[in-house]
């Protein structure tokens, strides 16, 4: 039997070399890829703290501040979470632990096809059905339009993260004698409670920053308000009015929302990459 | 069984060996896995407190039978059965039979440990709760005389709150047993409860089932005939979905009457 010689110079050679091109390569890409979070941040910073200050958060438009723009992107999210949360979890359970089937199959295709409908597209058609007949814009409009793009995202997440819990575990739970649908609500949920929890921080996130499906549905504001059937505003919608305005006060007031939104969004995302931490380490 | 011989002819019988009544009886069970069958035509009477080890190589269908007696099978999609698998002369598969108590009765160990992602407490009041057997003081005596039944309590009794992943392997094990004696049961099926063990924490958990067996009737599939010689009243030998023969363990492994048993105990093959 002839040896494969262990020193080939040649050859060493020139895997070392092509070795470093690629790390050099996939380097390079990775900073390309955070330049433009990077050059966000600094811009959202430099522009955003000089009319940061207690009055943005406590005062109106009137004496520059943003209150009813943050109160109602909260009373927007508590809107959509009182139904989109629900609707999204079950769906998720069902599609892991009953969703092996046809119909499975179609709601989950469903579920997929929602996902990337584009937002101004669910944003006409709340308007459709509930602005139009009502005559009025509203809170619960946006509400609505941003519980259903809610829906998607969590009954997907919810699924793979209910997937994931050992077969084992159901059974333990199981043979004690406990039905299958309390030892889903017992013991499954809660093995896969971080993951679950990491998708709903996540959709929440996501519509914590939509304008487009607000344009006709919650409209905008700028007086506070937290009625549900009353137009409201919204720190994204905000930021588009001021700084499409002419007024440089107004510019100024949209830059610091922008910073106060992307910060709300960087504290919910990396209140979900802990929440998911917590989950690895209780499941084997 | 043997008619002819099995009381009378088996060496080592002590007077522990007394007849108890049967417990479960079953009897031409049939497995199917879609159209392939992986059990035929098997017959046991399983017997109140004692200990029946079930042994084999590997894809003999011992675990398979060992599931079929709490109907975990069930959770497996286009499986069926066939035959009658009696408990207490109640058979399990009529249609009125609610698994949810059967399963109750007949609780189940599994090779793995399985804890739940809760605190060791909960993990072991978990099936009394839910079937409401205990609240208040009550629950926690019970969590008690089970972890003390499971020889377990006096390692974790400062520890009842903390998380039951952080006990080690055959800590889990034991509080998987206890988790199963404190809804009950009147029989334990244990599903290679040692394999994923080490030495130690096999033979406490051999202990364990030998004290458990004043209490319960059990039914341990296990790998390793040392185990089964060990701590068994009765095994039974499968081979490629066939109950090849089923007698006391003091004969089945020291007399045994058919050629496949002797080959496999001797270590011939499997």
């Amino acid at each position: 039997m002839t040896k494969v010689p262990l020193r080939q110079a040649g050859l060493h050679l020139r895997r070392n070399i092509a070795n470093k091109l690629m790390w050099v390569c996939c380097i390079l890409a990775t900073l390309l890829a955070i330049i433009p979070l990077g050059m966000i941040l600094y811009y959202l910073l430099l522009k955003g703290i000089p009319s940061l200050s207690l009055n943005f958060f406590t005062q109106l438009p009137a004496e520059g501040g943003m209150k009813h723009a943050i109160i109602g992107t909260l009373v927007l999210i508590a809107i959509s979470s009182s139904f989109g949360l629900p609707i999204g979890l079950l769906g998720g359970i069902y599609l892991a632990e009953f969703g092996n089937n046809k119909t499975g199959a179609v709601i989950r295709f469903t579920a997929d096809i929602l996902a990337s409908v584009p937002s101004i597209v669910i944003g006409m058609l709340v308007y459709t059905i509930v602005v139009l007949p009502r005559h009025q814009f509203s809170a619960l409009a946006g509400g609505i339009a941003l519980g259903i793009m809610m829906i998607p995202t969590v009954t997907r997440t919810t699924e793979e993260m209910i997937r994931m819990v050992p077969m084992a575990l159901r059974e333990a739970a199981l043979s004690l004698g406990v039905s299958r649908v309390r030892t889903i609500f017992t013991v499954v949920i809660t093995a896969a409670r971080g993951g679950i929890i990491t998708g709903v921080l996540l959709a929440i996130a996501r519509i914590a920053g939509e304008t487009a499906p607000l344009l006709f549905t919650a409209f905008g504001s700028r007086y506070l308000s937290t009625y549900i059937n009353k137009p409201i505003a919204s720190l994204p919608k905000q930021i588009y009015d001021y700084a499409s305005g002419p007024y440089t006060a107004e510019h100024a007031q949209a830059w610091t929302g922008a910073l106060v939104l992307v910060t709300l969004i960087l504290i919910l995302s990396a209140a979900a990459r802990y929440a998911t931490r917590g989950n690895s380490r209780l499941v084997r | 069984m043997s008619l002819t011989v099995v009381p009378l002819a088996s060496p080592g019988m002590t007077d522990s060996h007394h007849e108890t009544d049967v417990k479960m009886e079953i009897s031409n069970l049939d497995f199917f896995y879609g159209k392939k069958q992986t059990l035929f035509d098997v017959n046991i009477e399983i017997r109140e407190k004692e200990i029946t080890a079930l042994i084999g190589p590997s894809g003999c269908g011992k675990s398979t039978f060992l599931r079929t007696l709490n109907r975990m099978n069930d959770v497996i999609e286009d499986t069926h059965v066939k035959g009658t698998v009696l408990l207490d002369g109640e058979d399990i598969f009529a249609p009125d039979v609610d698994v949810v108590a059967l399963r109750r009765r007949v609780g189940m160990v599994f090779q793995r440990p399985t804890p739940f992602p809760m605190s060791i407490f909960d993990n072991v009041a978990y099936g009394a709760r839910i079937n409401g057997l205990a609240r208040g003081a009550n629950l926690s005596e019970l969590v008690e005389k089970s972890l003390k039944r499971a020889a377990l309590f006096e390692e974790v009794k400062d520890l009842l709150q903390q998380p039951a992943t952080s006990l080690s392997g055959g800590q889990q094990q034991r509080l998987c047993i206890a988790r199963v004696l404190a809804v009950k049961p009147e029989m334990v099926l244990m599903d290679e409860p040692c394999s994923a063990l080490d030495p130690i924490s096999t033979a406490r958990i051999e202990e364990l089932m030998v004290e458990l067996k004043q209490e319960y009737t059990i039914v341990i599939v296990t790998h390793n005939m040392q185990q089964a010689a060990r701590v068994s009243d009765r095994t039974g030998f499968f081979l490629t979905g066939e109950l090849v023969e089923f007698d006391y363990s003091t004969k089945l492994f020291t007399d045994p009457r058919d050629k496949r048993t002797e080959d496999y105990i001797t270590g011939r093959f499997g």
